[in-house]
């Protein structure tokens, strides 16, 4: 896909995200809008998946350790062909298979249940091993929230790819600045995030804007490239975006809009996609 | 019928902070990023310097929970059920249990009425896991009066306390006048000679409802309330036990290891009964509105009654 397809994706998934925490009337809209741009790339651009063979055995694999952002995950993998997008608005409904955190059990293309903070990272660090045991080539990703990295379970996993030099793994985490409550760097700064990962013997690319196309392109080329050690993406992005009152709010991680609020975040979202279709 | 007044339990423990706060220097509040939700934030508010925000790190907060505790401090402990009973148990069972730390644990969101957010949050082990750890007391109560009272009796009590609390507002059933709270004590709310149901925090309301449809059959249960698992009322399940012959427990858990295996340990021994555990059957929850999903897993008044009644008949 070039840019422009990728960015009018992008904007499809972020009404689908809206679309379906407005129907769920619960959920976890700021954080799956700051990623929804890496979502895009990751299953539009970089990912070697197919949605018709989920469960495909030399597939890329993607965990979203930072799980509570499922919307994000779902919009994505139904604009890409996994379920229906008409099945978006089930999200959190009693009997739905879209359940409030992703569910490897029952959702086509989830790769690993999550929610719980910190530990996808771990279920990543072993998807990769494995491939490195076995001696196959498929790549694992995983994303992680900018407070889920205040985890130590993160560190643990981190310190064991980066002593097995497991070059296979790609972390990645989001860095919006906020988390439940209030700016990471006011609750319990993870600030340096980019030393850190460095001094557990990955290598660090620092992506000034994840919400940039050609900033995620260039990164995740470094990573493929990269051998003999882990790969740290760490992207600066926006909570909420896209949605002009949801932006680096912290009072969007984790509502719901109103109808009023829907209609506007929609709007917002449409005019988007109008002046993409300008260009 | 006027409406009766609802207030989750977690509410309770956020107010109950605040006046124990007034009172008491030594008392100190932790979080691990979710102060919204449990309600500390309210303690915040008014102490913004006795509480302590420790990131997304539960296993963390229980670690400098049980050094402060060491130095005199009282620390609340306050996350998801999931994350203080779940994720850092064996920190609870080692830095507090086993040196037997003045740390009270305030868990909320426990149980499948945390709702939509789905199974990876809703704890229907908790009880089982806090009630294994020796010394530990475990308490779970069923409205706002009662809340508050634990959250004052926990701090006027010597050693660990687990207290868990709900997310989904509550029926207030004890706002009367000579209600006491005494930590290890049951409550008879309603007499009957038919069989005992031996209800816990949330489920408590639903049990009394269901006792009500019970007689309106000619079938009189007496319901006992039993909001201190550990140490249980073995005096109370007992003698209501040999009066009435068959017991029900009733609990927002797993059937394993919650209320219903505390009350079987008891009789089993003591007083050999048949109980009927009603709880969640070794399954996990799902997403969904709490409501709904206390309707589907049978821990609504009606699910209560129609397996009373299988059970008699
Ligand atoms: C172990 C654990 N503790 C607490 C939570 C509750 N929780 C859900 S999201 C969240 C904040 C996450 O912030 P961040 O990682 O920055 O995510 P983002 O900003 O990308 O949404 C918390 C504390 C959880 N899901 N898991
Ligand atoms: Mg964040």
């Amino acid at each position: 896909m070039n840019k422009l397809e990728l960015q009018k994706t992008a904007n499809e998934i972020r009404k689908g995200i809206v679309t379906a925490v407005h129907s769920a009337k619960a959920g976890h809209p700021g954080g799956s809008l700051s990623a929804a741009d890496l979502f895009t790339y990751l299953y539009f651009e970089e990912m070697n998946i197919d949605p018709k063979d989920p469960k495909k055995a030399d597939r890329d694999r993607f965990v979203l350790s930072k799980g509570h952002t499922a919307p994000g995950l779902y919009s994505t993998l139904a604009q890409r062909g996994y379920f229906p997008v008409e099945d978006l608005v089930t999200l959190r409904h009693i009997g739905s298979y879209l359940q409030g955190h992703p569910d490897m059990k029952h959702i086509p293309g989830v790769d690993m249940s999550s929610g719980s903070l910190g530990q996808g990272i771990s279920a990543a660090v072993g998807m990769a091993l494995s491939a490195k045991m076995s001696g196959e080539d498929y790549r694992v990703y995983t994303l992680l929230g900018d407070g889920e990295i205040q985890e130590g379970q993160v560190w643990e996993a981190s310190m064991f790819a980066g002593h097995r030099k497991l070059d296979n793994l790609v972390v990645i985490v989001d860095n919006n600045g906020l988390q439940i409550d209030g700016a990471i760097d006011d609750v319990c700064s993870p600030y340096p995030i980019d030393k850190k990962f460095e001094a557990f013997n990955f290598h660090v690319i620092n992506v000034a804007d994840g919400n940039d196309f050609d900033q995620l392109a260039a990164a995740f080329a470094e990573a493929k490239a990269t051998k003999g050690m882990p790969t740290a993406i760490i992207m600066k992005t926006v909570k909420g975006k896209g949605v002009s009152f949801m932006e680096n709010n912290v009072a969007w991680h984790g509502a719901a809009p109103n109808d009023e609020q829907y209609a506007v975040a929609m709007e917002d979202l449409k005019k988007v996609g109008e002046a993409l279709c300008q260009k | 019928m006027s409406e009766v007044k609802k207030i989750a339990t977690r509410e309770s423990y956020g107010n109950a902070l605040v006046e124990l706060g007034q009172e008491h220097e030594n008392l100190v509040v932790l979080d691990a990023d979710l102060a919204a939700a449990t309600k500390t934030g309210t303690f915040k508010k008014a102490f913004p310097d006795r509480h302590i925000d420790c990131g997304i790190a539960e296993c963390n907060m229980m670690g400098i929970a049980a050094g402060l505790s060491t130095t005199g401090k009282v620390p609340f402990a306050s996350t998801f059920a999931m994350f203080a009973a779940g994720r850092a148990f064996e920190q609870v069972r080692n830095s507090i249990g086993y040196p037997h730390l003045n740390v009270k644990i305030g868990a909320t969101h426990a149980g499948i009425s945390v709702g939509e957010d789905g199974a990876t949050h809703q704890c229907n082990e908790d009880i089982a896991l806090m009630r294994s750890i020796p010394g530990m007391v475990v308490i779970n109560p069923s409205d706002d009066v009662e809340a508050k009272a634990a959250v004052k009796a926990a701090y006027e009590y010597e050693g660990p306390v687990y207290l868990r609390f709900g997310r989904l507002a509550a029926p207030v059933i004890n706002d009367n006048a000579d209600y006491k709270f005494e930590i290890g004590k049951g409550v008879t709310l309603r007499e009957g000679k038919d069989l005992t149901i031996v209800a816990t925090g949330l489920c408590v309301s639903a049990s009394l409802e269901a006792a009500e449809k019970l007689a309106a059959d000619g079938v009189n249960a007496k319901v006992i309330n039993i909001h201190t698992i550990k140490p249980l009322d073995e005096e109370l399940i007992i003698a209501a036990a040999k009066e009435t012959g068959k017991v029900v427990t009733v609990e927002e858990h797993s059937v394993i290891g919650g209320l219903g295996s505390a009350v079987c340990d008891c009789l089993s021994e003591k007083a050999p009964t048949q109980v009927l555990k009603i709880g969640v059957n070794d399954v996990f929850g799902e997403s969904g509105p709490a409501v709904k999903l206390l309707e589907k897993y049978g821990l609504d008044a009606a699910g209560i009654y129609e397996k009373v009644k299988a059970f008699i008949k």
